[in-house]
Parts: structure tokens; C-alpha cells; sequence
């Protein structure tokens, strides 16, 4: 029996069978940020253990920064601790940090990436449940714990049982207004949020061979709101494409070697997997979230859902899902009024994406009464889109353009959306409090963001 | 690893789906420096507290017998959502040893065997029966959590048994040190290392 691309890198990693299902697995890359990186060096410290291999590990203050322009790490004071301590640290072991400000800087599941610091083949963790993002790149790659990442600077290992495996195929072609954003959001709808429970799930089908690599990381970025801790797609042309010649990525002779043993990767035909779910791309519509779970989804052009014909182990929660977001059952999604947009966060902050949201937004204006922020993923995508003058089309139409950094998807660096407001978000999760406490928010892709932004209201992008 | 071997308690029903981390303890009290010990009185604080900061009447943890439990039962999905350990900081902040739902997140499942909190994965069908008994005799029925004999004993007497991984069990039962057996493994990672700095030399920068 063949080996799907999962097994491949699970194998590859094995340092020794523990016994009893476990393993000890070798980790890569190890990417720390302000919110547990700066902790769990000191708590390694503290227990008298030294990071076992300070060359793999990397890090980005991203989650407590504040994103107002001119911001420095004392703009929202919580932060600085936590940023001083993560300096002291990674300093005294020669570790990389791209710090505030600096050329790199960006949020974790953006920057890796770009820096060509993720690469196909390997395992990288991060503390952080959205660092399956970077299984766009053919990486296993999944979030742990605080524990975990003392563990993992510890040793560069972590003790694993293999989890089963999930097949996830979209075939065809995306119809107009689809991105992949709309493709993730309607398969967590199509599953639930608890599908991938014990799962490694791979992304295949015709459709995700057509994404670009920024559009693949958006699709694994939210693997882990099916209940998944890691998603994946096979590297291929395109992969390689994006990642030659980034910083930190192989050069030379070695780039040859490596391309080499990444086109070994790919899932054999004959692997068999333990679940498989296919998606029909000529049935999936833009999508919008109503709800308090990524799961509470439907497209633009559906009526919000009532909670009485739904079903029957869902009905309270539906209900409670309503009257927190304020919504009527029934009603039409489209055309309720939003006060605030939020187009960022390491599911939509790439340039790809400012781009599809500058096309919506150009000659065009914000609605009066929304408060539209545009939140780049990273320093050298800040930069990008400036030479492109994408800066300019948002500040014209009324937006805001902020420094890079998490900000209003998670709201831990003092940004919030007020009590009681509406945000469409391109962010990834929908739960109560999220963007603040009592904030009403409804997830979609960047430009379907961009759209509410200029209607002022829940709007279908592809009317636009 | 901090110990686990028994509890016996009240247990609080917060029979709701996907109960998750942003939920049991919000990203501020993260960054304000309140520390791991300090986060108990912020667990669950959106639906223990109202805006105004005074207790919710309707929220289980603020009614007796169940202020102060020490196992929470809980529907599907528990603990979902965000990667923090400081959902299970909270947690034992606030006393709980034991959550017992169908199925955890992942992420949480593991951080809770960090941390001495033993999440028991049991079918609806048996938690909502344990919030029954727990309500029939409010104030006298106690749920007891056995990890050496992997059971459930609930108030009216009923062995349920669950299942536990055999190396968690041990490593959770004896309080063993993660790191410390992994260390114990050092010239296997070595070996590992150097056969693979010359397999994919790319890898290392
Ligand atoms: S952007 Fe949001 S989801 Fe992504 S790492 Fe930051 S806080 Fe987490």
C-alpha cells in the first residue's frame, strides 16, 4: 500500500517508538511569539534547560503589538513584558527574532512563509492552534501548548501519537466570487467544527492544485476549527515557485537536492485514507458566518437559519448563536447592517489578498458609519503594498491602514471591536468575545469584507 | 506532569457544545501579568459575571451545590478552539480536577495531562445521565473519578468505565516528567540529528 504525504513526514521524524502508540518525533522549526514565546523560554530557563537547538528556532512579536500607525511595543503597554522578555531570551541563545519594526517582523503564520523558514517536508510547531497554516507549504505543521513548547526547546522532539487520516478532495472550478477562504468556511459548515477530531487532514482535488500558495495557507489556516490540529497540501511547481529564493529557503545546489526529495512527497495514488469528504466547487457560493462557530456558515445569498427546523442536537445552540449576534431567523444575511470591517489576521493579510480587496474598494468609498481597518500581515507585505499604492486605495476610500501584528482577530493588544457591534472579519474565528467582549462577528474572505465595508451592510461580492 | 489519581465531588452540568478556550479564559488576562496561579477567578468570567462585573445567577458555577466543584460535565467539543494552556490554568484555578465530555480539542486534551486536570471522554448518553443523578440529589450526590481503575462511579452508585491512553495513565498516575524522559532518549535524537543533517542538510540552518 502507497503512503499519503502525511505518513511520509510522520515517518521521516520518528526518532525512536515509545511504546503504546507514542512516538518521539523530531521538530524542524520551533516558532515562538510574544504571547508564550518570551514565557516559555523563561520557564525552560527556570527548570534548567537550555534550547537544544537555538538554529531552528525563530521568533516575531505578533499578538499583543499594537497596530496603530507609529507604534512602537510601548503603544499598548501589556505588551512590553512580553516583548523584553522574549528579547532577553531568544538574545542570550543566539535565536533569530525579527523583532518590531525590523525587515521579517509580521504574524507568526505569515512571516514563516515568506521567510522561506517553512519548507515542505519538515515538522514545525508553534504555540499556537493556526500554525497549520503552514501545512500550505507541505509541512506538518500544528499548534501545542505552553507545556509542549518547554518541551520542544528542551529537546527539539515532542512525544506524538499518529493521528488517523482525513482526505478532504475539492474538484472543479471556483465560480466567481469563490476564494479559498469561502472553500474552508463551507467545508467546516458541510463537517462541523468537530470532523477532523483526532484527524490529519490533506487537502487535495483539482481545485486546491489550481491555488497559489497564499490561497493554500488561508484553506489550512483554519483546519483547526474542524476540530484538526494539522492540515496539508502536497507540494508541487507551485510550491517551489514561491519558495525560490526566499531568505531562508536552500540555495544552489542544495535548492536542486531539495526540490529532488519534495517531489517524493505527494500522497501515492494507492494510499488509503480513514475518511475521505469530497466538495463540488460548482455548488459553493460566497460564504458568511451568522453564528458564534466557524461552522455557523451559509452562503451570502441564504436566509439566516432557523433555529426551530434545524437540527435537533444543534437547536439551543443555534438559538443562543442568534439572539448573541442579534439576528432574526429567516431573514436574509445579506443587507444587515455592519459597523465595523476587519480585513487582517494570518487567515487573510497577504498581499494576494490586500490586492483582492483593493479591487472591490478602488473608486469607491466606505460607508459613513463603518470603521474599515486593513491590517498587513507583515512588514515586507506592508511594504509591498505600499509600492503598489494599495496603501492609497484604502486610505481613500476611508480605511484605516495600520501596522502589521494579530490586532482585532484576537484582540489581545488592547484593539477591540466595542460591545455590541457588527464586524465582518477576515479572520478565523467567530466565538463570543473574540474581537471583544459582547462583539458580533461574521467571518468571510477579503473581498467579501471589503464589499460590507462600502455597502455598510452584509453584501454580496459578486454583485460588485 | 502534576499528579492525578482520584477525585470525588459535586460536579457542575454546563451541558452546552464546543465550550472553547476563548471562552473559559479571555486572551487579557493572558497578557496582563496575572501569572498561571492567578487566572481562576477570570475562568468562564463572561458567563460567571455580568458586564457590571456582579455574579450571574444563571450560570452554574454561581449556583449552589455547585460553586466550587471540583468535575465539570460538559456536551461535545469541550475545550476547542485556541492553543492556550492557560484554559487549564484557569480551570485548576478555579478547583477542577475532572472534566468529563464526550471528546475534547486536541490541543486542550494534551495540555490537561500537563497539568494534572484528567479530561474523560464518555458518550452524551452517559454525561447527560450523570447531570441527571447530579440534579436528583442536589447537594448529596457526589461523582467520583478513578484514573487507576480508568472508571467513572456515579451518584447512584453505577461503575462507568473510560478509556485512557496506557502511557498518559502511568506517566499521570506517578507524576513523571516529560522532559526528563525524553532526555533519557539523548544519544537516539543525536543519531537522528546527524543522519539527518547529511539526508536534508537544507533543514539545517
Ligand atoms: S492572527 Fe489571529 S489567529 Fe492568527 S496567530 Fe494572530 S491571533 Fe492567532
Amino acid at each position: 500500500m502507497g503512503k499519503a504525504l502525511f505518513d511520509k513526514i510522520w515517518d521521516s521524524h520518528v526518532i525512536t517508538d515509545l511504546g503504546n502508540g507514542f512516538i518521539l518525533m523530531h521538530i524542524d522549526r520551533l516558532l515562538l511569539h510574544d504571547m508564550s514565546g518570551g514565557k516559555a523560554m523563561k520557564e525552560a530557563m527556570e527548570k534548567g534547560y537550555v534550547p537544544a537547538q537555538p538554529r531552528l528556532i525563530y521568533g516575531t512579536p505578533d499578538h499583543t503589538m499594537s497596530t496603530r500607525p507609529g507604534r512602537t511595543e510601548k503603544t499598548h503597554p501589556p505588551g512590553e513584558p512580553l516583548l523584553r522578555s522574549m528579547r532577553e531570551t531568544t538574545t542570550k541563545f543566539g535565536i533569530k527574532l525579527f523583532d518590531l519594526g525590523q525587515d521579517g517582523n509580521g504574524i507568526v503564520h505569515v512571516m514563516g512563509p515568506e521567510q522561506g523558514l517553512t519548507l515542505p517536508g519538515t515538522t514545525l510547531v508553534c504555540g499556537d492552534s493556526h500554525t497549520s497554516t503552514h501545512g500550505g507549504m507541505g509541512a506538518l505543521a500544528f499548534g501545542i501548548g505552553a507545556s509542549e513548547l518547554v518541551h520542544v526547546i528542551a529537546t527539539q522532539t515532542m512525544v506524538q501519537r499518529k493521528p488517523k487520516r482525513f482526505r478532504v478532495s475539492f474538484e472543479g472550478k471556483l465560480q466567481p466570487g469563490v476564494t479559498a477562504k469561502d472553500m474552508i468556511l463551507h467545508l467546516i459548515g458541510d463537517v462541523g467544527t468537530a470532523a477532523g477530531t483526532g484527524f490529519a487532514v490533506e487537502y487535495a482535488g483539482s481545485a486546491v492544485r489550481a491555488l497559489p500558495v497564499e490561497a493554500r495557507l488561508t484553506l489550512c489556516n483554519l483546519t483547526i476549527e474542524m476540530g484538526a490540529r494539522t492540515g496539508m497540501v502536497a507540494p508541487d511547481d507551485t510550491t517551489y515557485e514561491f519558495l525560490h529564493g526566499r531568505d531562508y529557503a536552500p540555495k544552489d545546489a542544495l535548492w536542486d537536492r531539495a526540490v529532488a526529495y519534495w517531489r517524493t512527497l505527494p500522497t501515492d495514488p494507492d494510499a488509503e485514507f480513514d475518511r475521505e469528504h469530497t466538495i463540488d466547487m460548482a455548488k459553493v457560493a460566497p460564504q458568511i458566518t451568522w453564528g458564534t462557530s466557524p461552522e455557523h456558515v451559509i452562503a451570502v445569498d441564504q436566509a439566516i437559519p432557523d433555529p426551530s427546523t434545524g437540527p435537533e442536537d444543534k437547536r439551543a445552540a443555534w438559538a443562543a448563536a442568534l439572539q448573541y449576534q442579534g439576528l432574526e431567523p429567516g431573514k436574509p444575511i445579506e443587507g444587515t447592517k455592519v459597523d465595523w470591517v476587519f480585513i487582517g489576521s494570518c487567515t487573510n493579510s497577504r498581499i494576494s489578498d490586500l490586492r483582492a480587496a483593493a479591487e472591490i474598494v478602488k473608486g469607491r468609498h466606505k460607508a459613513d458609519h463603518v470603521t474599515a481597518w486593513i491590517v498587513p500581515g507583515s512588514e515586507r507585505i506592508k511594504k509591498q503594498a505600499e509600492s503598489e499604492g494599495l496603501d492609497k486605495v484604502f486610505t481613500d476610500a476611508g480605511f484605516e491602514w495600520r501596522e502589521p501584528g494579530c490586532s482585532i482577530c484576537i484582540a489581545a493588544n488592547g484593539e477591540r471591536v466595542p460591545p455590541g457591534k457588527r464586524s465582518v472579519s477576515t479572520s478565523n474565528r467567530n466565538f463570543v468575545g473574540r474581537q471583544g467582549p459582547g462583539a458580533r462577528t461574521h467571518l468571510a474572505s477579503p473581498a467579501m469584507a471589503a464589499a460590507a465595508a462600502i455597502k455598510g451592510a452584509i453584501a454580496d461580492v459578486r454583485k460588485f | 506532569m502534576d499528579k492525578f489519581t482520584k477525585v470525588t465531588g459535586i460536579a457542575a452540568p454546563l451541558m452546552r457544545q464546543n465550550v472553547d478556550t476563548d471562552l473559559i479564559i479571555r486572551i487579557e488576562r493572558l497578557v496582563d501579568n496575572v501569572g498561571r496561579e492567578g487566572l481562576g477567578p477570570y475562568c468562564f468570567e463572561q458567563i460567571r459575571f455580568k458586564p457590571d462585573g456582579s455574579e450571574n445567577p444563571d450560570c452554574v458555577f454561581n449556583q449552589e451545590p455547585y460553586r466550587g466543584s471540583p468535575i465539570i460535565l460538559a456536551a461535545e467539543n469541550f475545550g476547542c478552539g485556541s492553543s492556550r494552556e492557560g484554559a487549564v490554568w484557569a480551570l485548576k484555578g478555579m478547583g477542577i480536577q475532572a472534566v468529563i465530555a464526550p471528546y475534547f480539542g486536541d490541543i486542550f486534551n494534551n495540555n490537561c495531562f500537563q497539568n494534572g486536570i484528567l479530561p474523560v471522554a464518555l458518550p452524551i448518553e452517559d454525561v447527560e445521565q450523570l447531570a441527571d443523578e447530579m440534579k436528583a440529589s442536589p447537594g448529596n450526590a457526589r461523582i467520583t473519578v478513578d484514573l487507576e481503575n480508568c472508571v467513572v462511579i456515579s451518584p447512584t452508585g453505577r461503575t462507568i468505565p473510560f478509556k485512557v491512553d496506557a502511557r498518559r495513565q502511568h506517566a499521570m498516575l506517578n507524576g513523571l516528567d516529560d522532559i526528563a524522559q525524553t532526555m533519557s532518549n539523548q544519544d537516539k535524537i543525536e543519531a537522528w540529528q546527524t543522519a539527518d543533517k547529511s539526508a536534508r542538510p537544507w533543514v539545517w540552518l
